[in-house]
């Protein structure tokens, strides 16, 4: 189903640097949609290491990660910004010219946000499913190999193998295996990283003979035409096991790539976005871009410096979203007009 | 200065001098060395600075933690020898450290 929204500015990437920029913004009475593929925001932060502590955010001598995260979440609420979690932004089509600009932006969901302008504060990509180095891989991918699963009917009455341990590769185990007509994992050592109740859970099955735990890796897939008939195991004893298999679901965690942001027709420089230092606009008037994706010279890939250029974006973004207003520059401190807008006031 | 030998699966081979007290990984990154990802930067939270350490030093290098075995599940083709770079420090006991990076990180 398709759901329209129309707003100022679609933010893409909801890590710090593009939370700080609704507050920017926000004081300018611009109104924003967060469009990110991960479950929650944060970007990297949430995602990779929130209970790290960071030393060089201004201010913090030291703040966790995730601190830092839930800090900005509260700091932006004044303005309501809409979240759209999960959904990965598939498309950017011009609909205006370079004075007026508006963009149609299109998610993998269906999601379509008609915008003034755009900001990519993606980071390092998007997060996707790391794929194993099993030759012939891309062959069997999206027929009989999957990454995410999608309907688990289409799992009805197959002999599926799941690859991995920790909670992703878990949780498919147990909901897959009413399902299934055989389930089987498998996992380099008898170890899982999963949460502790997945894991019983699963060696329950494998007790009671109604799923497979093989230890091992898979080095070989066996098929045609996309469709797998069996994976070869490597034990660790170095000895090779046929496995029998229709679908295999291997969980290896996430890692960054570009994604759909190079066909959005922006330049490129050595998959980072180049853009000037006083607008952080891009090749593309009306698509600004901030934080650890872009290039410039002298880029530091910062968390404070995705805060600044933020700021910046937003004195242009306020040029196209109010053509006819001057804009005034105010301090939070002293501005009543500003801090009526925080609810501070 | 301590020597680190950093040789890739096609058979590359380059040997880079690192400062004690910083991490195998970082000194892949400082030296630009192919085959070393890091993506999240040295938290021990991606799998990306996967190595094979070499035969003769997987005594002195020692064994993973708990938290980089756990992580290593996200690795792949994962052996007996292998660590995550980032969470081997340099130090002088390891001159002459031989590594090897696999064919694919993430």
């Amino acid at each position: 189903m398709t759901e329209s929204f129309e707003t100022d500015v679609v933010i893409v990437g909801a890590g710090p640097a593009g939370l700080f920029a609704v507050f920017e913004l926000g004081l300018l009475d611009i109104k924003c949609h967060l469009i990110d593929i991960l479950s929650k925001p944060g970007g990297q932060c949430s995602e990779l290491y929130p209970e790290k502590p960071i030393y060089d955010i201004p201010g913090f001598p030291e703040v966790s990660a995730q601190g830092l995260v839930d800090n900005l979440i509260k700091q932006i609420q004044p303005f309501n910004p809409v979240f759209h979690m999960g959904e990965m932004v598939e498309r950017v089509e011009t609909l205006g010219d370079s004075a007026h600009p508006l963009f149609r932006v299109t998610t993998d969901a269906g999601t379509e946000i008609t915008a003034k302008c755009v900001l990519v504060a993606a980071g390092g990509g998007s997060f996707m499913p790391k794929k194993p180095p099993i030759p012939q891989i891309e062959v069997y991918e999206g027929k009989s190999v999957f990454y995410a699963v999608r309907k688990v009917e289409q799992f009805r009455a197959k002999r599926v193998t799941i690859v991995g341990g920790g909670d992703s590769a878990l949780d498919w185990v147990l909901n897959l295996h009413p399902v299934a007509q055989r389930v089987t994992l498998i996992h380099r050592r008898d170890a899982f990283r999963a949460a502790p109740h997945s894991v019983n859970a699963m060696r329950e099955l494998v007790a009671s003979g109604q799923m497979d735990f093989l230890m091992g890796q898979v080095a070989g897939l066996k098929g045609e035409g996309g469709q797998l008939s069996a994976l070869t195991v490597r034990k660790e004893s170095g000895e090779s096991v046929d496995v029998a298999c229709d679908d295999m679901l291997p969980f290896f965690g996430l890692t960054m790539k570009l994604g759909p942001i190079a066909g959005w027709g922006l330049n490129l420089h050595e998959n980072l976005i180049p853009t000037d230092t006083e607008k952080f606009e891009t090749s593309t008037p009306g698509i600004f871009a901030i934080g650890d994706i872009i290039t410039y010279p002298g880029k530091l890939k910062l968390i404070l410096s995705g805060f600044h250029e933020g700021a910046l974006a937003a004195q242009k973004v306020h040029r196209y979203v109010y053509p006819d207003k001057r804009l005034v520059f105010q301090y939070t401190t002293s501005s009543t007009s500003l801090q009526k807008k925080l609810g501070v006031n | 200065m301590t020597k680190i030998t950093f040789k890739d699966a096609a058979g590359g081979s380059r040997t880079v001098e690192a400062n004690d007290g910083s991490t195998v990984m970082e000194t892949a990154i400082r030296n630009a060395v192919p085959g070393i990802e890091a993506e999240c930067g040295g938290a021990c939270a991606c799998a990306t600075c996967h190595v094979y350490i070499d035969d003769a030093w997987t005594e002195v290098v020692g064994k993973p933690s708990q938290m980089e075995e756990d992580m290593l599940d996200f690795a792949f083709e994962v052996r007996p020898t292998s660590r995550l770079s980032c969470q081997i420090k340099v130090a002088p006991n390891l001159d002459g450290l031989v590594v090897t990076t696999p064919a694919k990180q993430g």
